[in-house]
């Protein structure tokens, strides 16, 4: 009987031993990528331009500025991925200042790029995936609403940073709504 | 066997180490409090470890998989980042990404959040007659990740689709 109690003893010890050890290079892993610089050159274009004003049907339903974007993204993410990134989430985002709201940021359009898919990112012609609703009429006649496109790196185990590409793009918006013209 | 063993030890302990005993174990308890009341402390939210319940953000975050909250309300909500939120009158937090948001001159900011792996934004998940979210819905921010193991079938697959 007190061979199996050393025994049992040991096993408890080692195993906890085992938990600890393996706790600390989880942590000594994280802290490798934990601080790396995730940002990466971008260069945004945009191609066309389209303001109408339409009631927001994806919520309040108080007639407000709609604004159609057509873009072009070129981006180079390869140096992001490191061992520790599982995927980037990339998001395009308009931010702007209206009358009414001192800042507005609005997703135009998003992509999930998973280690192991090609990071150069050559993107024409794209439309934005996501209604671009103002709360209000602020996009009518703004000449400064600036893209930029961004990044959440997910890791394997860390840190969830946001990084934002390094160019960006400024849309003027028209001064009249356009009527007839479909997108 | 063992169990008898275990008894006879303390049954032979007098009253004083039966009382270590206690304390110690008592200690114990009142450290693993103590470790999770200061990690609330510094992170200022009610729950600053949380553990992923469904699927709506995949392929980043899987059931199971545990996230790391901060809420320092001082810190302003910007898009693309991931907020942890109730819906008034629904017990279970919600993490999503934030989509749109609207902030006055006085900071007062509403807020609009999707989950990636979802079609369409949260509108249809908020109360009847809500369109936004606001400050005082946010329960974290999530800062840290940590992925639950998995089989490495799962992982290749998904890189392969």
């Amino acid at each position: 009987m007190p061979k199996m109690n050393t025994l049992l003893s040991r096993a408890n010890s080692l195993f906890a031993f085992t938990l600890s050890v393996m706790a600390a290079v989880t942590l000594g892993c994280i802290l490798t990528t934990a601080f790396k610089d995730r940002s990466a050159p971008v260069r945004l274009h945009v191609s066309r331009i389209l303001l109408k004003k339409v009631e927001d049907f994806t919520g309040p339903r108080t007639k407000s500025d709609l604004g159609f974007i057509t873009f072009h993204i070129y981006a180079d993410l390869e140096k992001t991925f490191d061992w520790n990134v599982k995927q980037l989430f990339l998001y395009l985002s308009a931010e702007y200042t209206t009358k009414s709201n001192a800042v507005n940021q609005v997703v135009l359009w998003d992509k999930i790029l998973l280690r192991g898919e090609n990071p150069k990112l050559d993107l024409k012609d794209v439309k934005s995936k996501y209604f671009f609703f103002d709360d209000g009429h602020g996009l009518k006649g703004n000449r400064n609403v600036t893209l930029t496109l961004s990044w959440q790196v997910v890791p394997i185990a860390g840190i969830l940073p946001l990084v934002t590409g390094s160019g960006r793009v400024s849309v003027p918006f028209p001064d009249s709504y356009e009527v007839a013209k479909a997108f | 066997m063992l169990s008898l063993d275990f008894l006879d030890d303390v049954r032979r302990m007098n009253k004083r180490q039966l009382y270590y005993q206690v304390l110690n174990f008592g200690m114990i308890v009142s450290s693993a409090l103590m470790i999770w009341k200061g990690l609330m402390v510094i992170t200022g939210s009610e729950s600053p470890i949380v553990v992923v319940l469904s699927g709506s953000m995949e392929p980043a975050f899987h059931r199971g998989d545990l996230l790391f909250l901060t809420n320092r309300v001082e810190d302003p909500i910007r898009v693309g980042e991931i907020v942890v939120f109730r819906i008034e009158g629904r017990e279970i937090p919600i993490v999503h990404r934030v989509l749109k948001i609207h902030e006055k001159q006085n900071g007062h900011i509403k807020f609009l959040t999707k989950g990636d792996n979802n079609a369409v934004d949260d509108r249809g998940l908020y109360k009847q007659g809500q369109h936004w979210l606001e400050k005082k819905d946010v329960v974290g921010r999530a800062r840290g990740y940590y992925q639950e193991n998995r089989s490495v079938e799962d992982r290749n697959c998904k890189l392969q689709v």
